[in-house]
């Protein structure tokens, strides 16, 4: 035995051993992966794939599937509570983006070195860490026509407050507010983090030429801030496109149809009329759109985020 | 020649420090108005829950009750089981982010350090997974989980979420600097893969692993969405799908009691806030820039 191993080449037993210790770690390497591949596939990848099946079929969950061919996205089309949802949509899109420049400028303040810096960042962090039942709940209260304290304090100023939730033309702009509310502390703490990220040489340098504030902001913080400012709007779009729990709560996508959004009547179709195939066909246009917006937000950054 | 006298005067050592002194003056103000903005419905919401059913619609209102009325947080808690709530919503919550640390940190440390064939593909597929909203998976998820007879189970709240390829992205990036010279050491020493991964890897990575079991526990304690959809029965429900269902049940009118049961929900995870907010900021925020 010993002798049979003195006699072959060295070479030989160190590549038999390292096949060996390669099949061994590939081996190792995919139990690791197992379990998440398992659950990705299952979860992911079968869902995903599923999604493009499904919308080619009429089902109610109650009946087998049926064959439906194309009709579900010619139904798509021609739903005038698609168009409208997707309008609705884009205007809460389009509405809780200008909160991204409140952050900023909050994220700014913050930034100077003033006192309690800490203390202010702990409060505009509160609606974050909260859940969205409790605050919609809370300023579904507040928003209370004659009881609320929204229009109580309208009315210290002489403004007659409308009731929020229940005119279709006020019942968004105050969904808008709250997300501005809830999301204000969450991006200005990753504001906070980029300003952190910009050189001080910068700013001494500016001063020494005697740039004033506004300059200072213009033509340092923001361009250096460029980058974080493209990823805080392009995930914002990404989640207020989803926007589901605060709709569900406060207004049930009412009144009428006013606060409708796409996720909302998706949930509808597949979970009120167990109308799967539509449902789905309705998950893949939000797919798509947001797919296309992404991508357009990226080549469009090409333009506008300095990279240094 | 104005612009001349200007500049001298903005140039004044004096009048320098009183517009600084006036700008930080300015800047207290706004943040303490926008600090009163994020803290007055909480405020309120603790007001109304101690208020009795007349005083609540007082006009115009009292932000401090006449007489403190604790008996809506009796009224809640005996009107929904919402310690069967806290319970469901703890436990899914736990498990899910221990499943995900597990499954992570084994499919990380593969992807870190050891070689297979077909790693890159499976890297790339992984990382595809990310570019994909969740919301597309609802529906196909929702019978997967049907066909599965797992629908109103805690397997429907936790299984599908052990896998993340986010997590399984952040531990590998923090695997991979901590130097490979560890481990030969550590080979030499006849620790196994786990053992090294158990002894080692995990202990370097404590920062990170504690951001993404914050950021993982945060996302699921406020998950709304799919709790409402892969449960019906009350002894499944978690807090949020409880609270709206207690609304439902009341018809909305009672917001003494609503309040009460409100801030019953949102307090725990506002005190944990409060004694580890650094760590809660540090990690919320930079696990969603590190995605």
């Amino acid at each position: 035995m010993g002798r049979a191993i003195s006699i072959t080449p060295r070479l030989l037993i160190f590549q038999r051993f390292r096949r060996g210790a390669l099949r061994e770690q590939a081996l190792w390497a995919y139990i690791f992966l197992s379990g998440s591949l398992l659950g990705l596939l299952v979860f992911w990848v079968f869902p995903i794939v599923a999604a493009f099946g499904l919308s080619f079929v009429k089902w109610s969950l109650l009946s087998p599937p049926k064959w439906a061919g194309i009709s579900n996205f010619r139904r798509l089309l021609n739903d005038p509570y698609f168009w409208n949802a997707l309008k609705n949509t884009f205007y809460y899109v389009a509405g809780v983006m200008p909160g991204i420049a409140i952050s900023l400028f909050l994220a700014v303040l913050l930034n100077q070195g003033l006192k309690f810096t800490t203390f202010y960042r702990t409060i505009y962090y509160l609606p974050t860490i909260t859940m969205w039942v409790a605050i919609a709940l809370v300023w579904k209260w507040l928003y209370s026509p004659q009881y609320g304290l929204v229009n109580w304090v309208l009315s210290l100023f002489g403004i007659h407050g409308p009731a929020w939730l229940s005119d279709p033309k006020w019942a968004m702009p105050a969904q808008i507010f709250v997300s501005w509310w809830k999301g204000a502390g969450y991006n200005m703490v990753i504001f906070l983090a980029g300003l952190q990220g910009i050189p001080q040489i910068y700013y001494e340098a500016a001063a020494i030429d005697g740039a004033n504030w506004w300059q200072r902001f213009r033509h340092i913080t923001l361009p250096l801030l460029t980058p974080t400012i493209y990823f805080v709007v392009v995930m914002t779009f990404i989640g207020s496109f989803g926007v589901f729990a605060q709709i569900y709560i406060m207004t049930e996508g009412g009144p009428g149809q006013a606060t409708t959004t796409i996720m909302y009547y998706l949930y509808n179709n597949a979970f009120k009329y167990f109308d799967i195939g539509y449902a789905d066909v309705l998950a893949i246009a939000f797919f798509v759109i947001v797919f296309i917006f992404t991508i357009i937000q990226a080549k469009l950054q090409e333009r506008w985020v300095h990279y240094t | 020649m104005y612009a001349n006298a200007l500049a001298s005067w903005r140039g004044h050592p004096f009048v320098r420090r009183f517009s600084r002194t006036l700008g930080e003056v300015m800047a207290y103000v706004i943040l303490a108005v926008g600090a009163i903005v994020m803290v007055l419905p909480f405020v309120w919401m603790i007001s109304t829950s101690l208020k009795e059913a007349g005083e609540v619609f007082s006009y115009p209102p009292r932000l401090i009750p006449s007489h403190l009325a604790f008996h809506n947080y009796v009224d809640a808690w005996r009107a929904a089981p919402f310690g069967r709530y806290f319970f469901n919503s703890l436990f899914v919550a736990t498990s899910v982010t221990l499943g995900q640390l597990i499954s992570c940190s084994l499919a990380a440390y593969a992807f870190a350090r050891m070689n297979f064939p077909g790693k890159a593909l499976l890297f790339t597929a992984f990382l595809s997974t990310l570019m994909i909203p969740r919301q597309i998976t609802l529906i196909p998820s929702f019978l997967v989980l049907r066909e599965l007879h797992w629908l109103d189970t805690y397997y429907a709240l936790i299984v599908p979420f052990i896998a993340s390829a986010f997590g399984t992205f952040m531990l590998r990036q923090t695997f991979m600097s901590i130097p490979r010279e560890l481990e030969d050491a550590a080979k030499l020493d006849g620790c196994s893969r786990l053992g090294f991964l158990w002894r080692v890897m995990l202990p370097l990575s404590r920062p990170t692993l504690a951001s993404l079991a914050l950021f993982t526990f945060m996302g699921n304690w406020n998950s709304y969405l799919w709790p409402l959809i892969m449960t019906n029965s009350q002894k499944m429900r978690t807090l949020q799908i409880g609270l709206r269902f207690l609304v439902c049940q009341e018809g909305g009118t009672n917001w003494g009691m609503l309040m009460a049961a409100t801030v019953v929900v949102s307090i725990p995870i506002l005190i944990f806030y409060l004694f580890v907010q650094k760590q809660f900021v540090e990690s919320l925020t930079f696990t969603g820039i590190g995605g």
